[in-house]
């Protein structure tokens, strides 16, 4: 089953929400979180979602529209 | 050949072999190379660097990769110039600049993918990748073609022309992808973990940023053996931050300059500014950003070593100033009328960030201070553009006279 490595940046209105549950009981994804850091005024998790291609992808859409900024855990790797 | 010892997790210290990985499979770190130092120890001297090639080559020693096989297109011991001028101008005695933007693509970026390239042939890789807005893509297509490497450039599909031009040439199969900068930066992961590529700053990333340590051997050797009091220096991705620190360190510890007191100072563009934002806020955690810069060099919103930045700021006892987007093409000009040299807008932000901490007194004007400059000026014309405003004259003596009040 593929799997993405991914890093979640909450803002401080999410901070409270279980987003991580919710997307895992709402998409057919296996979240498994690595680190974290979560904060009064923001807070950022690394995981990896394991699941069908399209389902992360839904996944991940789903969580962007929340609000959740979604990287990879490489940070930015586009440079100039 | 190569004294590196190993991969290592820079938050849980988990040791890999050497292998095309930048992640930490247990907690999805960061990982660096670490060197047999004991072995460097012993072969390593000035009179051994001073004898070695007039390129980052000869500290191959303190390098990842075998310089037998090294893709060479000539990186590295670019100038470091007593900053006469700017030096008056800001009150300060001992001011240099290290001009790398004299590179072969004109920018840093063939320090760090000269050894990514070379690591990627002693991996067998074929080809050469990365996702890029300019410097980065130059670099790599120039490599990829000196090493006999295929090589794939990613850009996002709105990238002016005159930026792409510098890859171009080269003949890499350049891919413009049709979406946001966040779109190509995901997919550009998503292809190093599905393709067999060396990705110069993603599978490649612990051994490609080893290349920025010659920044910090190569000032430390030109002052005369020694290790500058300031640095200055643009922030990105942080990374090359913390590798001229690292560099100057690993010279002190094999004994070839003493101890280093260095403080580092990092400067970002307004627009573009989250590790600044962290220091300013006495805070260890990023918040990315969506840039809005023109430094587009600088432009990286969500910087991989900008914690670690952090950690070098706070070590040195230095600083990060966020420079007003107006200020930038100031700098860039001040250093072209100053000191001959035309940057582009990171250095701009450098020098406007060396003005702020002479104005401020972060820096002392007995102190050695230097500022890295990393591109060239002649990539970004664009932002100096309405500073060509010849006077426009008849082909006549008076006319020039009228024009112009000058005598011979």
């Amino acid at each position: 089953m593929p799997k993405r490595r991914t890093r979640f940046t909450f803002p401080p209105g999410l901070i409270t929400e279980p987003v991580i549950f919710n997307l895992g009981s709402t998409f057919q994804l296996i979240t498994n979180i690595r680190r974290a850091d979560v904060r009064d005024d923001m807070g950022w998790v690394i995981l990896e979602l394991e699941g069908e291609v399209d389902e992360i992808e839904r996944g991940l859409d789903w969580v962007t529209s929340l609000g959740v900024r979604v990287d990879p855990v490489d940070g930015d790797v586009v440079e100039n | 050949m190569s004294y590196i010892k190993c991969l290592f997790c820079k938050e849980c210290g988990r040791e890999y072999p050497v292998q095309p990985l930048n992640v930490c499979d247990f907690c999805f770190g960061p990982l660096e190379v670490t060197y047999d130092y004991d072995a460097i120890s012993t072969v390593i001297s000035r009179e051994k660097i001073a004898q070695g090639p007039h390129n980052m080559w000869r500290y191959h020693d303190l390098l990842p990769v075998d310089v037998d096989n090294a893709v060479d297109i000539n990186a590295g011991l670019t100038p470091l110039i007593k900053a006469k001028n700017l030096a008056k101008y800001l009150g300060l005695d001992e001011l240099y600049i290290k001009n790398d933007s004299v590179n072969p693509s004109f920018s840093f970026k063939d320090r760090v993918v000269a050894i990514a390239s070379t690591k990627a042939l002693e991996f067998g890789f074929d080809t050469l990748a990365c996702a890029s807005t300019g410097n980065l893509a130059g670099s790599v297509a120039a490599h990829a073609a000196r090493a006999g490497m295929r090589a794939f450039v990613f850009i996002p599909s709105d990238l002016e022309r005159g930026k792409i031009l510098g890859a171009a040439v080269y003949g890499p199969n350049l891919i413009a992808v049709d979406g946001s900068y966040d779109d190509v930066n995901r997919l550009c992961s998503e292809l190093a973990d599905n393709y067999n590529w060396a990705f110069v700053n993603i599978n490649m990333r612990p051994y490609y940023a080893e290349g920025s340590k010659t920044l910090g051997f190569e000032v430390a050797e030109q002052l005369g053996w020694k290790a500058p009091d300031n640095c200055i220096v643009p922030g990105a991705s942080g990374s090359l931050f913390t590798k001229i620190w690292k560099g100057l360190n690993e010279f002190s510890s094999m004994g070839l300059i003493d101890s280093v007191n260095t403080r580092m100072f990092l400067g970002q563009a307004k627009g573009c500014s989250p590790i600044v934002t962290a220091f300013d806020g006495n805070d260890f955690a990023i918040r990315p950003v969506k840039p809005n810069t023109i430094a587009k060099s600088l432009a990286i919103g969500n910087p991989a070593d900008g914690y670690y930045a952090l950690k070098v700021l706070e070590e040195t006892k230095g600083s990060a100033y966020a420079v007003p987007e107006e200020d930038v093409v100031q700098g860039i000009k001040d250093l072209a009328e100053m000191e001959g040299i035309f940057t582009e807008p990171a250095g701009g932000v450098v020098i406007a960030t060396l003005k702020h901490l002479a104005k401020t007194g972060q820096i002392k004007p007995w102190e050695t201070t230097v500022a890295f400059i990393t591109g060239n000026g002649y990539k970004t014309q664009e932002v100096v553009e309405n500073l060509a405003r010849p006077i426009l004259i008849k082909p006549t003596f008076s006319a020039f006279e009228e024009a112009v009040s000058v005598r011979p």
